[in-house]
């Protein structure tokens, strides 16, 4: 028999760490849905897929991926950075920067989304479109990215508020926040990183 | 002696706001009690409907939405957070020896989640119900039904964050807040069953809720996913929605076999027989029972290379199951057994389990699924594993840990007649459904030929019975938190570090830390403390 020593919430600084990794175990399995779903699309219509994959703006989609890439390092960095004295000053900042991209990232997409609306490429009884196949590809692009956009808004937001917090020496904005908020952000970046060549690359060449 | 949590702030506001993992159980209780009650008053009308073959109570399309409502909250407002919410967050930290989850804050914005789609749910099918069923098929669900299908699966969707969150604080507090000195394998067994329910919560439920935000978009605007009549396909919709729904079940029997492995030594003082075997079992139901998912689709026209996969990896999960029976069997061989109403309900739970998770073979069955599918023979099944079993246990726990819980006991006598009036009015209700199904009677109508009354007779009948089997728990453990005799530190003799506390527990849940015994379940026969 011996006696147990308790254990509290604040005696585990990595709590929040793995929350936040369970969390994003939870997430794959809810993109995971949508990629079942594209892969059956993609294998029924290969052709209509090739041809609607061909109406996505590529050029803005891989300035969209250098962005979130660039964004990621930035994140990676203001985290480094938290973790060294010397460099802390640069965290606030570097937060910022990050969250600045993203919101680029946002507003390129808000246009990529116009302009695809204007060409009838949002499915519906006008979808532009005669390939089988072609609109079931949009539906799954918009919703795809969509969702996406939804979480770089909540990441956008959160880095925003730890790059204010962090500015002003708050207490709640120390790092193991910032290393949950980075964790976070690495993932949305992830997500795309599969979104951009299912998306945009479909039999690109010739 | 200072206060204990349910002292600690009686307005409602210190309710509502409150952190405590043991107050945020309450809190769940009462909810999942109002729940349950109005589920059951939705089978009620149905079983009354079906004691005649004419449809002289509701209309069938009355019928429709009855059989949905009652599926709907059953499943995901009452089975699935039962014991894991109320049961598993009063006591996860208790057992571990913590003072509370990892994230308080996030546990009762769980509560908050769930509390909230239920009523967006509850709002739905009082504004005029929903008829698909509560799997939503579609093109049904996308197409053609004209009931409140977008609102429903709202709620549900808000429902299963809860339970993702749930399912997160778990994990992340098993792994990180359990005592120094409490090893894995030192973890008392309902501990292992959070621990398989919360992975499948976080792992299978995101994938319900891309579905609903998938179905919901094709109703709304009309796009193809899983409707034909656009180019989607409704397979694809089944093999999404069973990948979560089949899980499900799990969520609902393995914190049961948690509630057991609890019960059984204690009542039989015995050492649980096979700890180790018992653990690895869990987890193994948990893991293969994401790969099992196509037996609910064997008739829907999926590959017949598909289906034997299928066929195969269900019936590998009646081995870790069967394990379990045969533990908790061998835990009674020579034990000194006391029939108190937790042990009742638990052995209530073995043989019924037994006969549902014997009857789910038939069904995995290829050749034989062709006959009974979507017979009375799947709703007699199902109904074994999910009232029979998750249900039996949750009362079986309500029963073992209530002294835990208000400090008080229940009538011995009383709670011993209802654990056996359900037992009874279970049986009587469920099994003639596997004979009808044997001979034929499809699920979802609301007549039938004049042949099957009989059996649909003593079906309904029984339903009454098991009525009362659970009107009487809601009757005398409500009496007994006022009236009944304080029940002491640890009115079972058990063991565990629950039982190590205070009843009811103080907020920070240890006056002084627990001891860590060498064993889990260090039951000897013949204790003397034991002959209350």
């Amino acid at each position: 028999m011996t006696a147990a020593t308790l254990l509290e919430p604040k005696d585990e600084p990595d709590i929040g760490k793995l929350g936040m990794w369970v969390f994003l175990a939870s997430e794959v399995l809810f993109f995971g849905g949508l990629f079942l779903a594209y892969l059956y699309g993609r294998t029924h219509w290969p052709l209509g897929w090739a041809a609607a994959s061909r109406h996505t703006d590529v050029v803005l989609g891989t300035v969209n991926t250098a962005l979130l890439l660039t964004s990621s390092a930035v994140v990676a960095l203001a985290v480094a950075c938290e973790e060294d004295a010397r460099q802390r000053r640069w965290t606030a900042r570097l937060l910022a920067l990050t969250a600045a991209l993203g919101a680029v990232f946002l507003v390129i997409k808000g246009f990529e989304w116009h302009a695809e609306w204007d060409e009838h490429l949002f499915p519906g009884p006008s979808f532009a479109l005669d390939v089988a196949g072609a609109q079931e590809f949009f539906v799954l692009y918009f919703v795809m990215t969509g969702l996406h956009a939804v979480h770089m808004i909540v990441g956008v937001g959160a880095l925003a508020i730890l790059a204010r917090g962090r500015s002003r020496d708050r207490e709640w904005a120390r790092s193991g926040h910032l290393e949950v908020a980075a964790l976070y952000w690495h993932f949305v970046d992830v997500v795309w990183i599969f979104l951009y060549p299912l998306l945009y690359l479909v039999q690109r060449h010739g | 002696m200072t206060t204990s949590y349910l002292d600690d702030g009686l307005t409602i506001r210190s309710w509502l706001t409150t952190t405590d993992h043991k107050r945020i159980a309450i809190l769940y209780a009462i909810a999942i009690t109002c729940f349950f009650f109005v589920g059951g008053a939705a089978a009620t009308i149905i079983r009354l409907e079906l004691a005649t073959p004419q449809g002289d109570l509701v209309s069938h399309d009355a019928y429709n939405k009855l059989f949905t409502a009652h599926g709907v909250i059953m499943v995901w407002l009452f089975l699935i957070p039962s014991i894991p919410s109320v049961l598993g967050n009063f006591l996860l930290p208790l057992m571990i020896g913590a003072k509370d989850l990892a994230f308080p804050r996030l546990n009762l914005m769980s509560w908050y989640l769930y509390v909230a789609g239920g009523l967006v749910t509850l709002e739905a099918l009082f504004l005029g119900g929903v008829d698909t069923g509560w799997t939503f098929y579609t093109p049904y669900s996308t197409m053609f039904s004209n009931t409140y299908v977008v609102l429903t699966l709202t709620g549900v969707f808000i429902t299963g964050f809860s339970s993702i969150l749930t399912g997160l604080n778990f994990i992340v507090t098993i792994h990180t807040l359990r005592a120094r000195a409490m090893g894995w394998f030192k973890l008392p067994l309902f501990v292992w069953g959070m621990y398989a329910t919360s992975l499948i919560l976080v792992l299978a439920t995101p994938v319900l809720a891309i579905t609903v935000l998938l179905l919901i978009a094709e109703r709304l605007f009309q796009i193809g996913i899983f409707d034909p009549a656009f180019g989607g396909d409704p397979l694809l919709f089944q093999h999404l929605f069973w990948f979560y729904s089949h899980p499900a079940v799990y969520v609902m029997i393995l914190p049961a076999m948690g509630v057991v492995s609890e019960i059984i030594p204690c009542f039989a003082r015995r050492p649980i027989f096979g700890y180790r075997s018992m653990a690895y079992a869990i987890m193994t139901i948990a893991s293969v029972g994401f790969l099992v998912w196509g037996h609910h689709m064997f008739v829907s026209g999926q590959s017949l290379t598909a289906s034997m996969v299928f066929s195969l990896l269900s019936f590998i999960v009646a081995i870790p199951s069967a394990i379990k029976v045969f533990n908790w069997t061998a835990t009674l061989y020579k034990g000194s057994i006391r029939f108190d109403a937790p042990m009742l309900y638990a052995l209530g739970f073995v043989g019924l389990f037994t006969i549902g998770g014997l009857t789910g073979l038939f069904l995995a069955s290829l050749a034989l699924d062709v006959h009974l599918t979507d017979t009375y023979f799947v709703v007699a099944h199902f109904h074994y594993i999910m009232v029979g079993g998750a249900v039996m246990a949750y009362f079986a726990g309500l029963h073992f840990w209530w002294p835990k819980v208000t400090g008080r006991l229940y009538p011995e006598v009383w709670s011993r007649i209802a654990a056996v009036i359900a037992f009874i009015g279970f049986n009587l209700t469920f099994f003639p459904q596997f004979l009808l199904g044997i001979e034929g009677m499809p699920r979802r109508y609301h007549t039938y030929p004049p042949q099957f009354q009989v059996l649909n007779l003593f079906s309904s009948a029984g339903a009454g019975v098991l009525a009362i089997g659970y009107l009487m728990p809601l009757v005398y453990l409500t009496w007994s938190i006022r009236h009944g005799a304080r029940a002491g530190d640890n009115p079972w003799a058990a063991k565990g570090f629950e039982w190590q506390t205070r009843s009811p527990p103080p907020t920070d849940n240890f006056d002084t830390p627990p001891t860590v015994p060498d064993i889990v379940y260090d039951y000897v026969a013949d204790e003397p403390e034991f002959a209350r």
